[in-house]
């Protein structure tokens, strides 16, 4: 009963999200203030009966409702609660399904939080955020519906893909969807400010904090993919340059580089053009993704759907998006003068900076991901592109904004003298000279990735911290003016900061990691990059859904005991499919990550040693990253742009 | 019955990671090479996975069959092209210049520059323009512009 009342609750929110398309558009066009009104109670109600019929789902996985065809496919009764759950977004519709959640979900925090928007711009949002919601109902409801049911229930579930059965994997896509669709936010005012013919500073304003929610969705999101990736997948491996990560890699790298424009557009009145160019091409990169996943047409680990016919469809949805805004774009950004005017040398330019290396390198993935498909098609040559191409064509790009960072944010608006603005930075500079040159010194004849990292993560995380110094300027009481700085500045140093904090794990750990692979018998230790290592038994027990081979290993080092280790494999009958489950012993300076393996004929079992240095900082910088951004949205300004202010009568005409 | 079902499940060898213990090659200079040539090989039948990282069998032949080559004095080179002469380009993770893959590796680089070009003209175009409309603004929009502004 609550499935067909889920069932229908979608059919309902489908036909409202249609409504909501159509009537506040006509009447935006018309100025009919009725029309436009309809928009606010329409996104309340769909996001209501969406959420409605996303919980009815979620509960016929909680009670293991095995006459649903999508239960019995994914879930069975003897699976832990927690996985029962997540199971409802572990598989192609019920993941549809919470896309278009967030879709309305945003929609109805635009009704919510958009008080202050001129009325037009915000009937036309919202009817553009319900138009994206039109296309996915229509989708799920063609295509993918989650309440199908069976005409004979089995008596049990064929399980859950088994490496879904993870906190990681809970979590992460719920994060990465609301970074994905949190997108179409940025998407639905760039296509609302085209249609309205402008965008002035106001805009820029109520744009970034939508775009900023998103991107610290996405940046958890994708953090806690490449973190599970790197626990689950038995070799520690932390990003693979899979086109399903590339998917939502290129999105993450448009919205930085949106953030940084609509600072442009918001503070100086330019780059607006190129800003709403990038809000939709943030939003396309999102459909791309999504089609990439659901269509099966790039081999990945992830694919889940591999049908053709879905592939079509979003195929058509990207098209039609993708194509109606960059139409209206090249219509409309005519009326879209620059007005602010700046030198060569100035913030403005090293945001120019930001965007050119960001957008240049999201075109590299984007290459690289679909060079497979055009060589194929176009010149009959199969062949892969893997992370030895990522690694040469995109490194540089972060290598040279990681240089660029701390200049470009010490400028000043306008003009700037640029000795004057880097003065402050040259002590920091030298320092962080010095540290890699330290690092390069004390390895010998290693990569020079480690020393490169060392040297620009000093070099952005004390230059930013020398940022926000100078903003408190002199004087005594610059420690509390500093404490009393605006929260978007404190937000832009974690955010930098986390960001060199994040080429540093990632250098260090490419750099400096050692690996061992042996056969260990039961109490004879043996040493790995100055760790003592002991097998001292193993044993075959009994989870809730799965059989565990479990190592007891004992971490020692200069013969005291650190850590008891008990790496982990299991099998799960129902599935027939084996996981790792490898041990780590978590440092900030390294992880000693240990994986058993199989028993060997003449006795002992197989265990590969890993010692993995400055790991955690990749994860403690995406961290700072999403900290940062949120201490930016906590702003003052942006909670009075927000809504929290009585409604502004109208914005200042762009001319 | 059942338990003694799983039972028998789990003591089957499950191969659950790449390079076995027995793979490894004693000389380790030898052995340092194989695993990267490993590491730049695809496993024919996974997606995306390399040969040093995968645990299908077919990888695991194909690590026994670098090895091989590699003790019988092959050259990193030619080991390389025995692989792809008998299963094709798409073993390459790292694709080659040859051919149309130039476009590939031009991309980047092609389109850095038209962006520095793009980039530069804007800057100069923003630096030397005069700004014809900042008289366009009337007084009271400019009061409504600044309390837009205003924290």
């Amino acid at each position: 009963m609550i499935t067909e009342l889920g069932h229908f609750a979608l059919i309902l929110a489908f036909m409202v999200a249609i409504v909501q398309t159509v009537v506040p558009l006509i009447g935006a066009h018309k100025r009919w203030p009725a029309w436009m009104a309809v928009a606010e109670p329409a996104a309340n109600a769909q996001f209501l009966l969406t959420a409605f019929s996303f919980g009815a789902l979620m509960w016929a996985f909680v009670v293991s409702d095995f006459s649903l065809q999508l239960v019995t496919l994914n879930s069975h009764s003897a699976k832990p609660m927690i996985y029962k759950i997540s199971g409802t977004w572990g598989n192609h519709e019920g993941s549809m399904l919470l896309w278009v959640l967030i879709v309305a979900l945003f929609g109805a925090m635009a009704a919510w939080f958009g008080g202050n928007l001129p009325p037009t711009l915000r009937a036309r949002v919202l009817a553009v955020q319900a138009a994206i919601g039109v296309a996915f109902f229509a989708f799920i409801i063609f295509t993918s519906n989650p309440f199908v049911r069976l005409v004979v229930p089995p008596f049990d579930g064929q399980d859950l893909n088994p490496l879904l059965q993870d906190p990681g994997l809970a979590f992460h896509p719920p994060f990465l969807y609301l970074g994905y669709v949190g997108l179409s936010m940025a998407f639905s005012f760039a296509v609302a400010a085209l249609i309205e013919g402008r965008v002035d500073a106001a805009w820029g304003r109520w744009v970034r904090p939508w775009t900023l929610a998103a991107w610290v969705f996405l940046t958890i999101g994708i953090a806690l993919g490449s973190w599970w990736a790197y626990y689950e997948l038995g070799w520690g491996g932390f990003w693979f340059w899979d086109p399903v990560e590339n998917a939502s890699f290129m999105p993450w790298l448009l919205a930085i580089a949106l953030l940084h424009s609509a600072i442009v557009v918001e503070k100086r009145e330019s780059l607006k053009s190129w800003t709403i160019l990038l809000a939709i091409l943030a939003f396309g990169f999102s459909l791309i993704g999504t089609f990439i996943v659901r269509s099966g047409l790039l081999t990945s680990v992830h694919a889940f759907a591999n049908d053709p016919e879905r592939g079509v469809f979003i195929l058509m949805i990207m098209g039609f998006f993708m194509g109606g805004a960059l139409i209206l774009f090249v219509l409309r950004s005519g009326a879209m003068e620059a007005r602010g005017v700046f030198g060569v040398v100035s913030r403005e330019s090293g945001l120019v900076a930001n965007n050119l290396l960001l957008a240049v390198s999201c075109f590299v993935v984007f290459v690289g991901t679909m060079w497979p498909l055009v060589a194929e098609m176009f010149f009959d040559r199969q062949l892969s592109v893997g992370p030895p191409f990522f690694n040469m064509a995109f490194s540089p790009f972060m290598l040279v904004l990681g240089l660029l960072l701390p200049i470009g944010s010490a400028l000043p608006w306008k003009r700037a003298k640029i000795v004057k603005a880097v003065k402050p930075l040259r002590y920091v500079f030298m320092l962080a000279v010095a540290i890699g040159g330290l690092a390069y010194a004390m390895q010998t004849g290693r990569s020079m990735l480690g020393p490169i990292g060392l040297f620009l993560a000093a070099w952005i995380v004390m230059g930013s911290v020398v940022d926000l110094v100078q903003r408190a300027g002199r004087g005594q009481d610059r420690w509390a003016r500093m404490l009393r700085l605006p929260r978007a500045d404190w937000g832009k140093m974690v955010a930098h900061a986390g960001v060199g904090i994040t080429m540093l794990g990632v250098c260090g750990l490419m750099a400096w990691q050692q690996e061992d692979i042996r056969v260990a018998q039961f109490g004879e230790p043996y040493e790995v990059g100055g760790y003592t290592i002991t097998l001292d038994q193993v044993n075959r027990s009994e989870g809730p859904n799965y059989l565990s081979t479990m190592g007891y290993i004992t971490l020692a080092q200069d013969g005291r005991e650190i850590a008891q280790l008990r790496p982990e494999k299991r099998i799960y009958p129902v599935a027939q499919m084996p996981t790792t489950e490898a041990a780590i012993d978590y440092d900030l300076l390294r992880d000693v990550y240990v994986v058993i393996g199989d028993e060997q004929a003449n006795g002992g079992w197989a265990v590969r040693t890993y010692i993995k240095p400055l790991t955690n900082w990749i994860w403690i910088g995406s961290g700072l990253m999403a900290l940062g951004g949120l201490l930016s949205l906590s702003d003052r300004r942006f909670r009075v742009a927000a809504g929290a202010r009585k409604p502004v009568a109208t914005p200042v005409p762009a001319e | 019955m059942i338990r003694v079902l799983l039972i028998v499940l789990m003591l089957l060898p499950t191969s659950l990671w790449a390079v076995q213990p027995d793979e490894i090659l004693a000389d380790p200079v030898l052995e340092e090479r194989a695993r990267d040539i490993s590491k730049g090989l695809r496993c024919p039948v996974c997606q995306n996975e390399s040969i040093d990282e995968s645990h299908a069998n077919i990888a695991r032949d194909l690590r026994l069959l670098v090895r091989d080559r590699l003790v019988e004095g092959d050259s990193d080179t030619e080991v390389v092209d025995f692989v792809v002469a008998r299963y094709g380009e798409f073993v390459l993770l790292k694709p080659t210049f040859g051919g149309s893959n130039w476009l590939l590796w031009a991309a980047g680089p092609f389109m850095l520059l038209i962006a520095l070009l793009i980039g530069f003209f804007y800057l100069r175009s923003r630096d030397t323009q005069r700004a014809p409309h900042e008289e366009a603004l009337s007084t009271e929009e400019a009061a409504r512009l600044r309390e837009i502004l205003r924290e």
